[in-house]
Order: structure tokens, then C-alpha cells, then sequence
């Protein structure tokens, strides 16, 4: 199944706090889109509203399947959603967290074996699998998240600041799991606040104070900014505010 | 001498079986902005709890602000330093004023000096929102900011900074190195971690760690020297360009080949003809030489060992 989403007009008012004010953007299967922006752009936000967490005060989510129009409800079983601030359980293993998922996913016994294996295979955590969560390095911890939100095999995955806090090479082992992943036409969503990663997406959403500045590919959006990285254009949009 | 403020020689920490931090030693000067790097879980935050007197070395020795830990000196010593944690350590639930009363009374200062610092403080990072103000209704980079002013409220002169500036946002970031710096100018010295290797290029001196060792300790330029003694070259993909042109790209670069957002960085002894490969790929592609960047040299030297 290849999903997509349209977002049109979406508003969304937190306490006193407009988090979204009135962001349209299109989400293409089988692409790595990035959400870009700093803390209070609105990116957490608008992945709650994706979840169907988050009810819109404004505006519409609509979700395809194959290009046909499709209930949330439809689509929702194969939507997976990685918080910034993962629920794992620090003693638990990953075994027993991949264990305890197939669980809550009611996946069948040979569908799990295999995933499973995969899994392991392309995050490079088969000689881990009996350690604690709570004993993981921070690469290795938002990978058994990334596993956990991987094993009902979505067809749309959100991603709240996977990256934070992760040292240069597990940043970049990350990335490269996301692009195998792309290559399986999973719809990627992914919000970061680190301006390099918005290069490495396939198409870039610029948030900021809940309003969308600009959408595209990475390469269009600079030349069209005339910025020479993502870095500057914040840095000159937030001069010219 | 004087002008070392942190001394740490043959420092090891183990927690049961696990050896956290392995036989380090290094130093740090007066008015220094020492970074410090490694990969996660390479001995960062233990040895800063160390050095801040949260947590009991294992072996080897640490001088702080010129003293040894004892029952004696803690006290003095923690005095003279501030720590700013990993996490944000305000209550998102207080006003500005109140945490900051609150940091204050932890300190024992008194009103009048409580007051008077925390005007300088304000002063200082330009603080202009209301002291009524939540610190939840506060953006990142201001949270941030607030966090540094309760750390240095009873103005230490070693500072500890734990990746202070996650998730913040350029412009944020960018504000907060300029206090570093100006903070560095007027003596204090800095001790700062961070995963942005942009930032990293603003410290004075570098220490990487790897696996709880200490494996590199210089300058961001030599740093660059030693581990890229040959030339580095960066480029950047023609429009629109076929897989074939990253192939080629590969057998060009002899696999020393870094993927760098958009663009790639090559490193080789000989230069490749980088001629014969623009006349290939046509107009849009850009080859131009460069030095290294300190994700490059991170890259270098703690790859593919064990972290």
C-alpha cells in the first residue's frame, strides 16, 4: 500500500499559543519529507495531527491509498508514530521490547520472526539484542524505537526529532536506515532542528511560529532563497522578521 | 600553575563492571573554551559529574579551581563552579523569577546579592520578557538562556555547559555562543559538550573522547591537520543527476567518499582528474577544494571503532 496525505488550512491553538496558523502541505508516498524548523515552529504539533492525537481547530488531513481518497480509520493501522520523548522501558531488552510490540501489534508468530530479523540486520543491534534499553548509547536507544514503530511494517512513519542528542555517526547510521526504508515507498515524516538533515530529505517543509515559510526540494529551496545552506536561510528570514 | 583552573590526571571511573572512563588526563586553562566530544555513552557526562564533585572518581586525581575534593574543600570548589545539565533542570511550572529565587536560596546567597546578580545577568543575555513569565511559555533558546543565567548566579568562574544547546534553533544557537564567547573574553573559563560539530569549531581547544579514552586533544585547526594530512574536496551533485554519476563518483574517490547533506566530501593523497569527471557530468556540478570540517574529522577518528 503506498499512502499519501494532503493537510489544508490546518490551525491548532495550544493554551495561548497558535501552534499552527494555517499550514498546507502534501505529503508524497514512497518520500522522505522533512519538517524543518527550530523549538515552537510547530512540528510536534502538526505530527499530533497527522496521529489523529491532536484534533485541528481549522482546516483538514486527507489520506489517500494508491491515489484514492481513504478514511482515517482505514489508513490509521498502518501508521507508526516515534515521540520525541520515547516510551521505552529502561529494563526491559530490546528483545523483550520487540517481544512485548508483536504483542500489542498482534503480529503472527512468523510475520514477527522475520521482521524481526530484518530489523536487527539493518539497525547492526543482533549482538544487543539481551541489553537493557536503559543501558543503551543514544543512537541506540532512538534505534530500538525506530524498530518498535517498524514492526507492524507502516505504510506512513512519523518521526519527532529522531536525532536529537545523537553523535555525529549514529546520526548519519540513522539516515542511512531512512533511505532503505524510503527504498520500500514508505511515506517518511520527519521533523529535525538540525539544518544539515533538511538536505539529506527528499522534500523540505520550513516551519516557523506555526506558519509554513516554504516547500520543495532541498536544492530548489535554496537556490530559489539564494541561501547556500539551510542554516543562513533561518538565520537571514529571522533577521528580516 | 596559576592559569590551569582543571586538571584531571589518570581519571577513572567504573560503575560495577563497566569502565566508564578509562585513565584520562588533560588540563584546562583559564578563560579556555574546551570542548569536549564523543560519541554517546564515550565517558562525557561522567567526567563532567566528576568534575563538579557529583561523582567519586574511581582512580587517578582531579584539581578544580586550583583544589583536590576532600570533605574540606567541596564546598569551596562548588562555588566556584556552575553546571548546567543535559536536561532542562528549571520548573517548567514556575515563573522565571521564582526558579531563579529558588537556584538563589539553593545557593544561600543573599537578597541584596541575589538581586544585584541577577540584573547583571539579565543584562548580560538581554533578557526582556516579563519575570512574571512561565518558563514553559518561554521559546527554546530563551529557556536555554535562563537555564545558563541559574547556573551562574553566584558567578563561578569554571562553567559546565552538558550539550546546552540541543534542539535550539539556529538563530538561538547562534546567540548563545556569542555569550560564550564574551564569557570566555572576560575570564571564565568554559567546558562545553555538543553533537554540533558547527559549534565545536568555536572552542579553543578539542578533546574527543572514544569509548571512556581520551583520543585526540588539540585544536580545531590541528585537529583538521592531523587527521587529514592530504587534500579534501567538496562536491556538489549536477541537477538532476543519474545514478550512474554517484558510481562514478565512487571509483573517482578511490571510496573515501563522506556523504554531506546535499553534497559529498572527498579526501585522497593524489588529486583525481577532477577535469575529465566535470566535463562528464556537465555544468551544474561543483567540485572545490576544502579543508576539512570537524564532523569530517570526527568521522575519522571514532569511526567504525568500538563506542
Amino acid at each position: 500500500m503506498s499512502a499519501s496525505v494532503r493537510v489544508e488550512g490546518l490551525k491548532k491553538k495550544l493554551g495561548p499559543n497558535q501552534a499552527l496558523d494555517g499550514v498546507s502541505i502534501r505529503l508524497e508516498a514512497g518520500k522522505l519529507h522533512g519538517l524543518i524548523g527550530p523549538d515552537g515552529a510547530g512540528k510536534t504539533t502538526l505530527l499530533r495531527t497527522l496521529m489523529g492525537l491532536l484534533k485541528p481547530d481549522q482546516g483538514s488531513v486527507a489520506f489517500f491509498e494508491e491515489g484514492a481518497p481513504a478514511s482515517f480509520m482505514a489508513v490509521r493501522p498502518r501508521m507508526a508514530y516515534m515521540p520525541q520523548q520515547q516510551s521505552l522501558y529502561p529494563d526491559l531488552s530490546i528483545q523483550e521490547h520487540l517481544d512485548f510490540f508483536r504483542d500489542l501489534y498482534s503480529l503472527p508468530s512468523d510475520v514477527y520472526k522475520s521482521k524481526k530479523e530484518e530489523l536487527l540486520r539493518i539497525t547492526r543491534l543482533e549482538k544487543f539484542v539481551d541489553r537493557a534499553a536503559g543501558k543503551l548509547s543514544g543512537g541506540m536507544y532512538k534505534k530500538l524505537g525506530l524498530m518498535c514503530a517498524l514492526l507492524a511494517s507502516p505504510a506512513i512513519l512519523l518521526l519527532d526529532e529522531p536525532t536529537n542528542g545523537v553523535d555525529p555517526i549514529s546520526r548519519r547510521e540513522f539516515w542511512d536506515l531512512l533511505y532503505r526504508l524510503r527504498e520500500q515507498k514508505i511515506l517518511i515524516v520527519l521533523a529535525t532542528a538540525y539544518m544539515d538533515e533538511a538536505e539529506r530529505c527528499d522534500q523540505v517543509h520550513l516551519l516557523d511560529s506555526g506558519r509554513l515559510l516554504t516547500s520543495g526540494e532541498p536544492r530548489t529551496v535554496l537556490d530559489e532563497e539564494q541561501a547556500p545552506n539551510f542554516e543562513t536561510l533561518f538565520m537571514k528570514r529571522a533577521g528580516a522578521m | 600553575m596559576a592559569d590551569i583552573v582543571v586538571e584531571v590526571s589518570h581519571l577513572s571511573v567504573k560503575f560495577g563492571d563497566f569502565t566508564a572512563v578509562n585513565d584520562v588526563s588533560f588540563s584546562v586553562k583559564r578563560g579556555e573554551i574546551f570542548g569536549f566530544l564523543g560519541a554517546n555513552g564515550a565517558g562525557k557526562t561522567t567526567t563532567i559529574r566528576v568534575l563538579c564533585g557529583l561523582l567519586v572518581p574511581t582512580e587517578g586525581r582531579v584539581h578544580v579551581a586550583g583544589l583536590e575534593f576532600t570533605d574540606d574543600t567541596a564546598q569551596t570548589i562548588k562555588n566556584k563552579v556552575g553546571y548546567m545539565s543535559q536536561k532542562f533542570t528549571l520548573y517548567t511550572d514556575l515563573t522565571v523569577a521564582e526558579n531563579l529565587s529558588f537556584a538563589a536560596s539553593l545557593r544561600k546567597m543573599s537578597k541584596a546579592r541575589f538581586e544585584e546578580r541577577r540584573a547583571a545577568l539579565f543584562k548580560f543575555i538581554g533578557f526582556a520578557q516579563p519575570p512574571t513569565a512561565l518558563v514553559r511559555d518561554l521559546p527554546g533558546g530563551l529557556k536555554q538562556e535562563l537555564s545558563l543565567v541559574a547556573a551562574m548566579l553566584h558567578d563561578p568562574d569554571i562553567i559546565f555547559l552538558d550539550e546546552p544547546t540541543a534542539g535550539v534553533s539556529p538563530v538561538s544557537r547562534s546567540r548563545f555562543w556569542k555569550l560564550i564567547n564574551r564569557l570566555s573574553s572576560e575570564g571564565k573559563t568554559i567546558f562545553v559538550t555538543t553533537h554540533y560539530m558547527d559549534e565545536a569549531e568555536e572552542c579553543h581547544r578539542i578533546a574527543l573522547m572514544r569509548a571512556g579514552q581520551l583520543i585526540a586533544l588539540d585544536s580545531p585547526e590541528n585537529l583538521k591537520t592531523t587527521a587529514y594530512p592530504e587534500p579534501m574536496w567538496e562536491i556538489t551533485p549536477p541537477a538532476h543527476a543519474d545514478p550512474a554519476w554517484l558510481q562514478n563518483l565512487r571509483e573517482v574517490a578511490h571510496g573515501e567518499l563522506q556523504p554531506y547533506g546535499m553534497r559529498y566530501h572527498v579526501s585522497q593523497v593524489a588529486p583525481p582528474d577532477w577535469n575529465k569527471f566535470m566535463d562528464r557530468w556537465g555544468g551544474t556540478l561543483k567540485v572545490r577544494s576544502i579543508r576539512p570540517s570537524l564532523e569530517d574529522v570526527f568521522i575519522r577518528l571514532v569511526e567504525g571503532k568500538e563506542r
